[in-house]
């Protein structure tokens, strides 16, 4: 069942005029995401790279109870801003969606455009056991089982719950794939959009939303 | 102070049995027709005027549904619950959402978790927690959330699970000490 604000309507102008809008096509980009591999010639790429490595901002968005060691890591306790990631509240400010622990459905929608309204380079970290295999929602009805079905995956951390030390040890190790140039998930996300559309109309029955997101 | 509270509702209305759980805690089962008189008799005349939770329990094997409507004294700090059975099949009550509004929200959750169905109590049927729901409601015992589990979504391999005691001992005393 289409939701009432995403259906055809007609809209007055300030002008008077009367046109008609189609929400999923009028305010949404149609073109599929498309892939942009390096360019440049590698020492560039590297310089490029090295500096992508040094400025993750992760979105604030908190998907289970993963999202509470985010708090200690992000205040003085821990302080993670030292190492130069810092938290964004909008995904277009921000290129790390960290899935902390258990993802339902409902909520797999929402990481989805989250993810795809964020601007490449982009990664995503799977954060907690229930990222991976289910953890200890594994016979749930309403959580998904792998996050690698659904969204490109750079680096998983395990742990139920992973202590603010490990998530700051993931950090580090997503920033020596980001330098070795392996931290292509945006461009994975291009090539495979098809596959990824498919895994996730498969839970998601009611797909009130555009194909992609931007 | 319960069983006095007991006795006044007897000489007015048929109750079910009592069961006393704390001083200030008791459970009170209602047949079905009288709930709603009872419920405005303790609302207006005996101080229970807060609605804390409407809940249900099925009971697959009796074929019935419990609702428990959870009222408060506040001016006494006692609670007392009223039970209400109602038939599995085709599960259908009253709603009082006109004596609480917040009641509406309770059965709008108990329509999408249990199926029960509160015709007249408004915005019932929209979603509450579920979006796009294709089974059979979840809480309902006869769902099998395992097997839906292993259809719906996908496994990763290697999954393993070990039992506690026999690991620890493994680890502890590999020698078998």
């Amino acid at each position: 069942m289409m939701r009432e604000e995403l259906k055809i309507r007609v809209v007055k102008g300030p002008d008077g005029v009367e046109f008609e809008v189609d929400p999923l096509r009028d305010y949404f980009c149609e073109a599929p995401p498309a892939s942009h591999p390096p360019a440049y010639a590698k020492i560039v790429e590297d310089l490029f790279n090295w500096a992508r490595s040094h400025s993750l901002w992760i979105l604030g968005f908190g998907t289970g109870c993963g999202a509470i060691e985010m708090r200690p890591l992000m205040t003085p306790r821990f302080d993670a801003y030292r190492y130069g990631i810092a938290w964004r509240p909008t995904p277009r400010q921000a290129n790390l969606l960290v899935i902390s622990g258990y993802l339902s459905v409902k909520t797999l929608k929402r990481a989805i455009r989250a993810y795809e309204q964020m601007q490449n380079p982009k990664y995503v970290v799977g954060l907690g056991s229930c990222t991976i295999n289910g953890g200890m929602y594994w016979d749930s009805y309403n959580t998904i089982k792998r996050l690698d079905d659904y969204m490109p995956v750079d680096l998983y951390i395990t742990g139920c719950m992973p202590r603010p030390e490990a998530l700051l040890q993931g950090f580090e190790d997503l920033k020596k794939l980001i330098r070795a140039g392996k931290a292509e998930g945006a461009n994975q996300y291009a090539e495979k959009f098809e596959w990824y559309k498919a895994n996730q109309k498969q839970v998601i029955h009611d797909w009130d939303m555009p194909d992609y997101n931007w | 102070m319960m069983r006095a509270l007991h006795d006044r509702l007897n000489a007015l209305f048929p109750l079910g049995e009592l069961t006393e759980q704390r001083p200030d805690l008791a459970f009170l089962t209602v047949p079905r027709e009288h709930l709603r008189s009872i419920i405005l008799h303790l609302r207006d005349l005996e101080g229970f005027s807060h609605l804390v939770l409407l809940t249900a329990v099925d009971w697959l094997e009796e074929g019935n549904f419990q609702l428990t409507y959870l009222l408060s004294n506040r001016g006494k700090a006692v609670d007392l619950g009223l039970r209400v059975m109602i038939p599995r099949d085709g599960a259908s009550m009253d709603s009082i959402h006109d004596i609480w509004p917040t009641a509406a929200t309770y059965q709008r959750e108990l329509r999408e978790m249990f199926g029960i169905q509160f015709p007249d109590s408004p915005g019932v049927n929209d979603d509450f927690i579920l979006e796009g729901w294709i089974d059979m409601p979840p809480y309902r015992r006869d769902f099998d959330t395992k097997a839906f589990s292993a259809k719906t979504f996908k496994e990763r391999e290697g999954r393993m699970t070990t039992d506690p005691e026999q690991h620890m001992k493994q680890q502890l005393y590999p020698d078998g000490a």
